[in-house]
Order: C-alpha cells, then sequence, then structure tokens
C-alpha cells in the first residue's frame, strides 16, 4: 500500500487547509460547556409537565427541599416574586419560564431543582408534588382555529382563540389573475413535519453571579452570545456591562442553541439565591421534548404553467404550528422568516403566498435545524410542486426545471416577492449534476427496472438560497440590527487577532477567518488567531445561523483587513518615505510602483507603527482597524441536486444509492470546510425524509422524545456524497463569497421525496409526506398515503 | 439527567455465588449481564431494583460450545461473540442474520444471548430465531438445574419462565440437518423490528420434515407461526404452499399500530418475510450461494 | 463502595455510589471529559471507552462494573511519540468538526483497526453504525478511519513534518473558567 495523501502546505489566503482548532479535539480537550467544574458549583434540574395542557393547582416542593443535598427549590411564584416567571420570547409574544397557571406543553418547565450534584438533583425531582388538573389538549394545528377550540393563551389579556398572526407576501390580484388564464393548475397539499436539529451536545449553562462583584457570568451552549447578553440585561434587569456570557465548544448548534431557554434563567436565578454557580445542562429527552424545533408547517401549494410546461405563477397557503407559545427565532419583520423566497429558481410572473400561525399544545420553536429562516419549507414546496406539475405534464423532471431556470443573464434578479437575487449561473449546475450523475443512463436503468417490476427512483432539486442576515434596517433580532462587528489586531512582531462576533459550532471559524486574513494582508492562517464566544472580548453581533456568518462576519473580516492593509500603506510609505500612491501592493507587502526591490513585508510595517517611526499628521500609531459590516442584501447561495433510491415495493424500505450535489457558494475560503459542510446536511435530507418526525397522539404526548424514537441517519444509510461545484461570486460581498452552512439541509429532503415518488410512479402516487419510512412507503403505494404529524389511533 | 435510583451492588463469582446473592436480596434484587436492556430502564426508573447482581465474571457462562450433537450456547455469550462464531453460524445461519442486525455493534460488544431473551421484549429477534430453532432453556436454581423449551419460557412480553431466585445459564439445541434465516424490516439500522421473521427448516425426502417459523414484533404467540408451521410440515415446500404458509401467519399474529406502521402492513410484512426467510433457507439447504 | 480501576494507564481508587454510570466516573470523579454523553437511550455512541480493550457505550455501564478492571479513553489514545495514526486521520481529512462525537468514534475506529487493519467503507460503515454524527454526514469519518488504515500499513513513514500539533494547543493553558 501506498502512504496516504496528506495535506498541502498551509496556504497564504484561500484554500484547503486543516484546520487549526482539530488539535484539542483529538486530545479529547474540548472544552464543552459539561466540561466546565467551578468551585462550590452546584447543579440545576428541571421538572417538566406530563400533560400537554392543565391547569396547576399546587407546587409542593417541601420535600425536596428537604433533601439533604438540596440547596433550593425555584417554582414559578418564586419567579413571580422577582417578576421573572415570563420572559419575552424572540417573536415578540412571552414565554413561561416556570409554569404558573397552567402548563401549556408537555415537558414545559415547573420547577427549578438545585442540589449539590447531578444524581441528588434528580432525586429530589421526584420529591415535587404538582397537582394538576388536566384540560383537553389542541394537538391537531388544522383543529386549532376550529370553533369551541381550547383557548391554549388565556394569559394573554383579550385572547379569544389560538390565532397568532396572518402574513402574506407577493401580488395576490395579480397571481390570481395569471392563475385564472393558466393551461394547466395542479395543486397539492403537503407538509413538513415537526423535527429537530438535535445537536449531539445538549442546551445548557453554567451561571456563575459573583456576589461580591455582581458580575454574572455564564457558559452558555449559545450560537449568539452578545445577544444572550442584551436579552439577560433587559429581562433579568441586570446591567449589561457586569453580564459577561461565554460559548466555550459547542457540540453542533444547528439553529438549536440560539434563544434563551428557561433552564438559563433558572441556572441564573439559583446563582443569585445561592450565591454559588449553578450547573443546568438538559438530558436528551428534555431536548427533544422542550427546546426549538424546526419546520411544522401545513403547505397547500398550487403551480401554474402554460401547457409546454412554462411555469407561470405560484400560490401557497400555509398553517404554520408554532405551539404553545410563539418563540421562533427570525429577523422581526418575518413572522415566516424568508418562505418568501418559495418563488425558488424559476422565472415567475407572479407569486402570492398566506401565512396563518396557531398556538397549539406543543413546545414553542418552529425556526431552527438548518432552515435559513424558513427557506428549507419554502425550497421543499416549490421543488416537490414542480414535480408534481411534471408528473401532471407528463414531462421529464430535469426538463422541467432546465426549460424554467433562471438564466445568468438575469441576475441580479428580483422575485415576484420582492427578493434580489445576487447572481448565479443556474441552467450549468443543474448540467453539472446531471452530467456527474449519467442522468440519461439513469433514466435507461430506470425505465429496464420498471419492465421487471422493480422500484428506482432518481430525484432532483434545485435550491436558492438566501443567507447572510442582514441589512439592519430590514432586520433585526429583537431589536437588533443585523450587523456585526470585527476587530483586527496585528501585534508588533507580526501576528494578528482577529476578534468576530460570529460563534462557530463546528464550522471551522478559527482556520477560515483567519485565511481570509491571511488572503488579504500576506500574514499567514497560523499566526492569526481568531476569537469568538466571549462577549468580554469580542465586538457586538448577532452570532452565526442562518448560513450569516461568512456573508457578515467574513465581510467584516475583510473589509477590517482591508482597512488594516491601508493603514500599513501610510506607515510604508513613511518607511519608505516616498507617497502612499507611488505604493503597490502583493501579498505581504507594499513596494513601490516601478521598484519592486523597494518594500516593506507586513511583519516589518507591524513593528514600525509600533516604533519611534514618525507618522504623517492625523495618523495613529499602532495597526489595528475595527469595523461593524452592515450588508447590503443577504447571498444567495444554490445548487442542484439528484437523489437515487431503490425501494423494495413489499416492505415499503427505501435505500439512498447515489446522492450528487452540485453548490455554488461564491468564491470557496477552505472547499475542505465548504465540502464538510455540505456533506452535513445532506445526511440532514436522508433523515428528514425518510425517518426523523415528532408525532403527537391526541393526548398531545410527545412521541419522538428520545434517540430510540426520533430517528437520526447512520452511517448506514447515508451513501457516500458526490460533490461537485460552480462558483458565481457574489457581486456585493466583498470578497464574493456566500453562505453554505444551511445549502444541503435546505436542497437535499425534496431531492429524497422526489426520488422516492419517482419510484413509486408506477402505482400513480402523486404526493406522500415525510418521513418515508417504510410503513408510509407501503401506505402510499397501497393508494393512502400516511398523515405523519399525527399518531395512528 | 437520567441516572438511576440507589440501589446495592454485588459481583458474583460463581453462578453458586450469584444464586445465594439473589436469594439474599429476595424478589427486589435483579440479575445484571450486559445490562443494555436493564440500564436504560434504570435511568428511566421504569425498573428499580434495590440490589444489581452483577454476573459479567462468569467466564464459564461465556462459552459456545458443541458437546454431544449439542450447541450450547453460554448466557453470558455476548451478542458479539454469537456473531463472530463460526461454529454457530455453521449449523444456525439464523443466529448471524440475527445478530447482524440487533442493535450496533458497540451495543454488541457488551449485551448477551441471556440478558436479551430474559428481558422477553417482545421486539427481540433473538427470541424469535431461538423459537425457530427450537432451543432449549437451560436454568439452574437453588434445586439445581432445569431446562424449559424456549417456546414454554418466553411467556409474554417482558415475563419468562424464570423464577427470582433462577439464573439462565444457556441455551441448546441439537445439531441436526437443517438450514436457518433471518429478515428484519426497521426504520434505520439498529432500530427495533417493524417485523421480522426467521425459518429454520430441515427436508426429508423432498418434504419439510421439521420447519420453525419465528415472527418478531408482531405479537405472534410464543414468537412463532405454528400454525404456519403445522400447515407446512410434512408436505411439499413448493411457491403455493409457502404462499399459503405466509399468508397464515399473516393472519395468526397479533400486530398493533404504531409508530412503526398500521396492523395491515404489519401483516403484510409478515406474509412478505416469512416467505422470504422460507425461501432463503430453502437455498441455503440446497447449497445455493446465490442467496434470493 | 470502592473502586480500583486502571484507566489509561493509572490506577485510580475511588469511592462511589454503585449507581454511578462509567460516563460520569471518568468525566466528573476523574476529570476525563474527553468522552461525552449525548442521549438517555444508549443510542448515540459519543460516551464510547474501552472496558477491558472492548468498545462499549461508558452510559450504558455502571463504574462498579469496571472496578479490577481497565479503561482507555480518547486522553489514552495519542502515543508516546505523537499523535496515533486516527487521530492523524481524523485531523487530514477533516473527520471532525465540532468534535463531539469524535473521541468516541476514534476509540471504535482504534479497535477495529487493530482487528481488521484493511476494512473495506462497508465495514468501516458498519462498525460506526452504532454511533451518530450531526455535522459531518460521516463521509470524511470513513475516510479518515480509511487513511489511517493506510497510513499504519505504510509502516508510519510521516509523510510531513506535523510536529505542530505536539506543541500546547490553545485551551492548555487556560484555566476553565
Amino acid at each position: 500500500m501506498t502512504a496516504p495523501e496528506n495535506a498541502a502546505e498551509t496556504p497564504m489566503g484561500y484554500g484547503r487547509m486543516l484546520r487549526k482548532e482539530d488539535a484539542r479535539f483529538l486530545h479529547g480537550r474540548g472544552n464543552f460547556v459539561d466540561d466546565i467544574k467551578l468551585p462550590g458549583m452546584l447543579h440545576g434540574a428541571v421538572l417538566r409537565s406530563p400533560y400537554a395542557h392543565a391547569k396547576i393547582l399546587s407546587v409542593d416542593a417541601f420535600a425536596a427541599e428537604a433533601h439533604p443535598k438540596v440547596l433550593a427549590v425555584i417554582t414559578g411564584e418564586t419567579l413571580a416574586e422577582r417578576g421573572l416567571a415570563w420572559m419575552p420570547t424572540l417573536s415578540h409574544d412571552i414565554q413561561a419560564v416556570l409554569a404558573t397557571d397552567k402548563v401549556r406543553f408537555q415537558g414545559q418547565e415547573v420547577a427549578f431543582v438545585i442540589a449539590e450534584d447531578r444524581y441528588a438533583a434528580r432525586d429530589a425531582l421526584e420529591l415535587i408534588n404538582v397537582d394538576y388538573e388536566p384540560l383537553p389538549p389542541v394537538v391537531d394545528a388544522k383543529l386549532a382555529l376550529a370553533p369551541g377550540a381550547p383557548l391554549i393563551r388565556d394569559d394573554l389579556e383579550g385572547r379569544r382563540d389560538n390565532h397568532i398572526f396572518d402574513w402574506e407576501t407577493g401580488d395576490k390580484a395579480k397571481t390570481d389573475a395569471v392563475f385564472e388564464r393558466a393551461d394547466v393548475v395542479v395543486r397539492q397539499d403537503m407538509l413538513y413535519p415537526r423535527v429537530h436539529p438535535a445537536p449531539l451536545e445538549t442546551c445548557g449553562t453554567v451561571a456563575d453571579m459573583d456576589p461580591v462583584t455582581g458580575k454574572l457570568t455564564m457558559w452558555t451552549t449559545t450560537q449568539a452570545p452578545h445577544a444572550h447578553r442584551t436579552i439577560y440585561a433587559m429581562v433579568a434587569k441586570l446591567p449589561e456591562h457586569k453580564i459577561r456570557i461565554v460559548a466555550p465548544d459547542l457540540g453542533g448548534g444547528f439553529g438549536n442553541k440560539v434563544g434563551v431557554y428557561p433552564g438559563y434563567l433558572c441556572a441564573v436565578v439559583g446563582s443569585i439565591i445561592t450565591g454559588k454557580p449553578v450547573k443546568w445542562m438538559e438530558d436528551r429527552s428534555e431536548n427533544l421534548m422542550s427546546t426549538s424545533f424546526a419546520r411544522d408547517y401545513h403547505m397547500h401549494g398550487e403551480i401554474a404553467s402554460t401547457k409546454d410546461g412554462k411555469i407561470l405563477a405560484l400560490r401557497v397557503k400555509v398553517l404554520a404550528d408554532h405551539g404553545a407559545f410563539n418563540g421562533t427565532a427570525q429577523p422581526t419583520k418575518f413572522p415566516a422568516g424568508f418562505f418568501g423566497v418559495f418563488t425558488g429558481s424559476y422565472d415567475l410572473e407572479a407569486a402570492h403566498c398566506e401565512v396563518t400561525g396557531v398556538y397549539t399544545n406543543k413546545a414553542p420553536g418552529g425556526v431552527a435545524y438548518a432552515c435559513s429562516f424558513r427557506i428549507t419549507e419554502a425550497v421543499y414546496l416549490v421543488e416537490r410542486m414542480v414535480d408534481c406539475l411534471a408528473h401532471e405534464l407528463g414531462v421529464d423532471t430535469a426538463e422541467l426545471r432546465m426549460r424554467n431556470l433562471l438564466t445568468s443573464e438575469q441576475f441580479p434578479y428580483t422575485c415576484a416577492t420582492g427578493w434580489e437575487y445576487d447572481s448565479g449561473d443556474y441552467p450549468r449546475a443543474l448540467q453539472v449534476a446531471l452530467d456527474m450523475a449519467g442522468y440519461d443512463k439513469l433514466r435507461a436503468e430506470q425505465a429496464e427496472k420498471r419492465e421487471n417490476g422493480e422500484l428506482m427512483g432518481i430525484g432532483i432539486s434545485f435550491f436558492t438560497e438566501a443567507v447572510g442576515a442582514g441589512p439592519r434596517k430590514h432586520m433585526d433580532i429583537l431589536g437588533l440590527g443585523m450587523a456585526d462587528g470585527a476587530e483586527l489586531r496585528v501585534h508588533p512582531t507580526g501576528k494578528a487577532v482577529l476578534r468576530l462576533s460570529c460563534m462557530t459550532q463546528g464550522q471551522g471559524h478559527q482556520t477560515t477567518f483567519a485565511q481570509i486574513v491571511a488572503e488579504e494582508l500576506g500574514i499567514s492562517p497560523d499566526d492569526i488567531d481568531v476569537v469568538q464566544g466571549d462577549t468580554d472580548q469580542t465586538p457586538f453581533g448577532l452570532g452565526t445561523y442562518g448560513s450569516r456568518s461568512t456573508p457578515v462576519s467574513g465581510a467584516a473580516t475583510a473589509v477590517v483587513a482591508r482597512k488594516v492593509r491601508d493603514k500599513a500603506k501610510i506607515v510604508a510609505s513613511a518607511m519608505l518615505e516616498v507617497s502612499p500612491d507611488d505604493l503597490e501592493w502583493e501579498k505581504g507587502r507594499w513596494f513601490v510602483k516601478g521598484d519592486p526591490e523597494q518594500g516593506r513585508t507586513i511583519v516589518e510595517i507591524a513593528l514600525a507603527a509600533h516604533s519611534n517611526l514618525e507618522l504623517p499628521e492625523g495618523v495613529e500609531g499602532h495597526l489595528d482597524a475595527s469595523c461593524v459590516y452592515n450588508p447590503p442584501n443577504l447571498t444567495y447561495p444554490f445548487g442542484a441536486y439528484i437523489c437515487v433510491v431503490d425501494v423494495d415495493k413489499d416492505t415499503g424500505r427505501v435505500k439512498v444509492r447515489r446522492f450528487v450535489a452540485v453548490d455554488d457558494c461564491g468564491v470557496r475560503i477552505n472547499p475542505m470546510i465548504v465540502e464538510g459542510q455540505v456533506h452535513g446536511g445532506l445526511a440532514d435530507g436522508v433523515g428528514m425524509a425518510l425517518m426523523e418526525g415528532m408525532a403527537f397522539d391526541e393526548d398531545g404526548n410527545h412521541l419522538g422524545g428520545s434517540f430510540m424514537d426520533y430517528l437520526l441517519p447512520t452511517s448506514m444509510e447515508c451513501p457516500s456524497w458526490e460533490l461537485g461545484l460552480t462558483v458565481t461570486p457574489s457581486p456585493h460581498h466583498p470578497i464574493g463569497a456566500k453562505g453554505v452552512g444551511e445549502s444541503a439541509t435546505v436542497g437535499s429532503p425534496p431531492a429524497v421525496v422526489n426520488a422516492v415518488l419517482d419510484a413509486l410512479k408506477p402505482f400513480d402516487v402523486r404526493h406522500a409526506d415525510m418521513p418515508l419510512t417504510p410503513a408510509a412507503v407501503w401506505c402510499a403505494i397501497q393508494g393512502s398515503p400516511l398523515r405523519t404529524d399525527l399518531a395512528i389511533t | 439527567m437520567q441516572v438511576p435510583a440507589q440501589f446495592q451492588y454485588e459481583r458474583a463469582a460463581s453462578v453458586d455465588h450469584a444464586l445465594s446473592l439473589l436469594a439474599k436480596y429476595g424478589p427486589e434484587s435483579r440479575v445484571v449481564a450486559g445490562g443494555h436492556s436493564l440500564l436504560p430502564m434504570m435511568k428511566l426508573r421504569l425498573a428499580q431494583p434495590e440490589a444489581l447482581i452483577d454476573i459479567n465474571d462468569l467466564e464459564e457462562l461465556a462459552i459456545i460450545r458443541v458437546e454431544a450433537g449439542q450447541l450450547r450456547i453460554g448466557a453470558m455469550v455476548r451478542h458479539a461473540a454469537l456473531l463472530d462464531s463460526v461454529v454457530a453460524g455453521e449449523h444456525f445461519p439464523i443466529f448471524h442474520d440475527a445478530e447482524r442486525v440487533i442493535a450496533d455493534p458497540i451495543v454488541r460488544n457488551r449485551g448477551t444471548i441471556g440478558g436479551s431473551i430474559c428481558q422477553a421484549d417482545p421486539s427481540e429477534d433473538l427470541s424469535a430465531a431461538f423459537c425457530a430453532v427450537r432451543a432449549i432453556a437451560v436454568i439452574r436454581g437453588p434445586e439445581g438445574e432445569r431446562e424449559v423449551p424456549v417456546r414454554e419460557f418466553l411467556l409474554g412480553p417482558y415475563e419468562t419462565a424464570l423464577a427470582g431466585t433462577e439464573i439462565l445459564t444457556g441455551i441448546r439445541m441439537p445439531i441436526e440437518a437443517s438450514a436457518s434465516a433471518y429478515e428484519k424490516v426497521d426504520r434505520r439500522a439498529g432500530d427495533w423490528a417493524v417485523a421480522a421473521a426467521g425459518a429454520a427448516i430441515r427436508l426429508d425426502d423432498g418434504l419439510l420434515a421439521e420447519v420453525g417459523i419465528g415472527l418478531t414484533a408482531v405479537g405472534a404467540t410464543k414468537f412463532v407461526a405454528r400454525e404456519a408451521e403445522d400447515f407446512l410440515r410434512g408436505g411439499p415446500a413448493t411457491d403455493e404452499r409457502i404462499a399459503e404458509a405466509a399468508a397464515i401467519a399473516s393472519r395468526h399474529c397479533n400486530p398493533f399500530a404504531d409508530q412503526r406502521g398500521p396492523v395491515a402492513y404489519k401483516r403484510s410484512l409478515v406474509a412478505t418475510l416469512t416467505t422470504r426467510v422460507l425461501n432463503r433457507a430453502l437455498a441455503r439447504w440446497h447449497g445455493d450461494s446465490r442467496e434470493p | 463502595m470502592q473502586i480500583t480501576v486502571d484507566v489509561n494507564g493509572t490506577t485510580y481508587s475511588r469511592e462511589i455510589e454503585p449507581r454511578l454510570l462509567l460516563v460520569h466516573f471518568l468525566r466528573d470523579d476523574l476529570d476525563l471529559t474527553g468522552t461525552h454523553w449525548g442521549c438517555d437511550t444508549s443510542n448515540c455512541g459519543v460516551c464510547v471507552v474501552w472496558l477491558d480493550e472492548v468498545p462499549v457505550k461508558s452510559c450504558t455501564v455502571l463504574a462498579a462494573m469496571a472496578d479490577g478492571k481497565t479503561v482507555r479513553t480518547v486522553e489514552g489514545l495519542a502515543r508516546p511519540d505523537g499523535l496515533d495514526p486516527v487521530q492523524r486521520g481524523f485531523l487530514q481529512c477533516h473527520g471532525l468538526q465540532c468534535g463531539f462525537c469524535t473521541p468516541g468514534l476514534m476509540m471504535t475506529a482504534r479497535s477495529l483497526l487493530d482487528g481488521n487493519p484493511d476494512p473495506s467503507e462497508h465495514e468501516i460503515r458498519v462498525a460506526i453504525s452504532g454511533q451518530l454524527c450531526r455535522c459531518t454526514g460521516y463521509e470524511n469519518i470513513v475516510k479518515s478511519i480509511r487513511w489511517a488504515a493506510e497510513y499504519e500499513a505504510a509502516e508510519f513513514e510521516a509523510p510531513y513534518d506535523d510536529e505542530s500539533f505536539d506543541e500546547p494547543w490553545i485551551g492548555d493553558a487556560e484555566v476553565k473558567a
């Protein structure tokens, strides 16, 4: 055997580079929240409601408080005394921290025990007596607005029903007119089931209120440390400069770790009450049952086209199940997130959608699990509708897409709902995918297999993503505009430190952002430290989710590096005693135009900037810069995915044979990391399409509360992913890059679902909802597709 | 945090020592082997024994051997060891087929045959496999040793014929000419079965001299499709008769609807899988390496 | 009760409750936090360690069961002269992203390669099928393990200078607070 390939040397900028952060993880020396131990630290545990909907008659914590290892028990009443029983959500609703009047979902927080160790805390939970009076729950979102439906949010004054909001986008009149005259209209209901990000590290915090200094430090699983700090300041009325949030290493986030959960606040109160640090780490069932779920969109789609397959318009109605509290985490002005890009990758004359949000007796959430603020739902809708249309017209699904995809001349393209897609060459990406897949050969194989009664399916998904929230005028989280800061300091000896507001959960920021600085300044990535996660050490920003790190913080990094470069130019001109206009840049040094020998390296400039070198009037010393980057627009990565499945018609089992993924995320800082991001998202697609889903029974019992029931894909269900790429830079991003973290999660589920339904074509199955478990596939073949959000009764 | 309630712990040094500890700690004590059924239940506090008697050191129970025409599998044999056992796989490929789809490789390093059988989970693959081959459970108690056919050992969900003072020491089955196979449908690798079937056959002069059909997770009485077995026995193994047997098996089991699927689907699986494992067993009987 | 366990070559004697899970014993009593926990039902496998040379899910093993036995964790994976080939493989092939599942997977990989020095892609996928990863889609994990197998077969001809990973890493000098 020959020795295997090893990495190339560290690139001075973009390129494949091994990760700087790997060393500690390889040695088992990561620093995750549960790894943190502080002197005197106590452990918290949450008591949760077994009922989906019930009045609380009494909470008796006497026996728990008497437990020798218990220091305190906090109840809703304790918090109410401090005005903390309720807290604002990220969607301008309020959420119970610990229930006072009623519980409104199974798993809701009722009490918080603080004990000497985690085993004692668990024991003490059993000693708390809660007297409930069960109430009928609202479990079926479709019945949430039925007359006489139980009222969930009677805590809100004047509320008479479970309606949260109505929202619409697009031009209704125009769209209706187009539908009116269209040759072909296809309609389809489809569910994007409730799923969960389920990072392998659950959520938790160590809250340490120092009784002497009055400073609160929290090591928390948060993707948005600064947002958390400001929220605690507002909610707990603590002075913000006395709050420090530290996100250490995070074991995955995927949107699960954006919001402030009741357990965090209880840990803070616990620390205040006991004067000691309090650690609270939820277990897996708590994570699945109470933290932010994702999706749960009941969608009705309509697509209009000419008889020749020119797609004209899309019309959508959505019923959005938000759970018991509206806690979706998306920019304020977008109650349905960025669902408005359901117009997809096609040139539509018109589009319109209406979204109605309702309360149900389930956990709050909805925006999570790499959804790019509901773009997973939007892309699923449009890509399923395109396949339904192809089915109706009897046209090949690749052919139909090729006929309708936006072409590169049409960019920048403003879609029918007002979003300006920045750049793209869609037909090329689809062609690359078709070629990689050997599409024609696959169709020929399928035809042959169909003769033999064997089921094989080929599914395509073409997606347009919109990431990098976002322009502060339009996008804010709880009023905090989504512009992010960056600070770069170059030390006298030429090493640098970059401080960012984003927060990696495995995306490789320690490496990739150093590569951006390296590209701009010619300092080796090995000589650049990237600092994130500690609000005391980093500039303000909204954190990492919605694939925004590269579009926003990446841009900020480039801008701040260029500021340093510009400053370096002035210092170099002083060193060389020439005018700055006489200088030219090559990576790592400024030199005199026409006289390249005469130059100064960035390392030399750094030292000089800190030295006794006289600088021009008005120019300050050192070699530092900072900026706040307010993105002018989102970036629009896109991709063409092709999935090949084989289906066992007697058992309904689906095997994903191949998956081809062509992604375009503009300029790639580190292709190795981009590929890794895509790999992970593709597995999500297999998971959601075939096995992930949280169903409820008629009593509101959560049927997906463990990894025995909420199934995640393993190495056996995932094929070896085949990746391709095209590169269409973003015209407005300083380095032409777009985000990519969520692209594969967005694009893959429709590819898998389309593939399975393509396999079932001989049975004339128009649609079946995810998850397409063996039972669901079999039932679809029999002609009675399953409803997957409610338990079989 | 899911952690067990308090209990006392003893480590058994021999089978007799284990028996005396069971007697000492009484009915609220449990034997723990691999612990991958019991410990998860204890963590969720669905089981709260007052004492655990750890029998992991009982090496004498961890042996697979052929003795006097019997294959003997000790109760402490780990799933991984059964999967690795050449002699077991040679005589009873059904065990290898089943082990490959039980849990996952790491759990199989620890979980034991005895633990699985004694747990008597209605979805336990080995239960159906052992019932298909008509294995015998070997039990030791304060009165000495006794044997119970596995079909009589498994009384119902989570209920066996083992008294609280006894320990299962192993399983044995006669080695005769036979062929066997197992197939399982699950939603994902490592999941419990939606349904599974195992078949063990012996042909004599072209007729099925003996047939065992084990069914998993579908509420089949004693984990077997007895009516289907009775139908097939003594007759030729034709496609029509196999199809009829599969239909009989499908009618006589008792699946319930859950997240894994509705009743009609599970019955359909029983028919499909029964057909497949009978055919695969037949192919193996005829030495056909091209498996259907 | 008292237990005595050899962990990564060091003998520890501790007083514990019988109900203490091995994963908590390692993390909380011995401060070996490289082994993680991630579920309640023995599914995720981020807790995998070796017990008497055999990979097990330490969340489903009592510390008491390890009394008198040897345990090996990720902290004991590196060799005296540098990274284990499995660790090198994960580094080379971008086999980790958040790093949470990595220790358990590397322990399984090390055991696999000890018994099967030339595993196929399928054999690798089967070997890790009891362990979940949410970041990588398994692709690079499989590649990492295959890389390690080839590296060992080439008899440790270090193809490049990787001294940088024997230096103290970020976090080494940081107080865990």
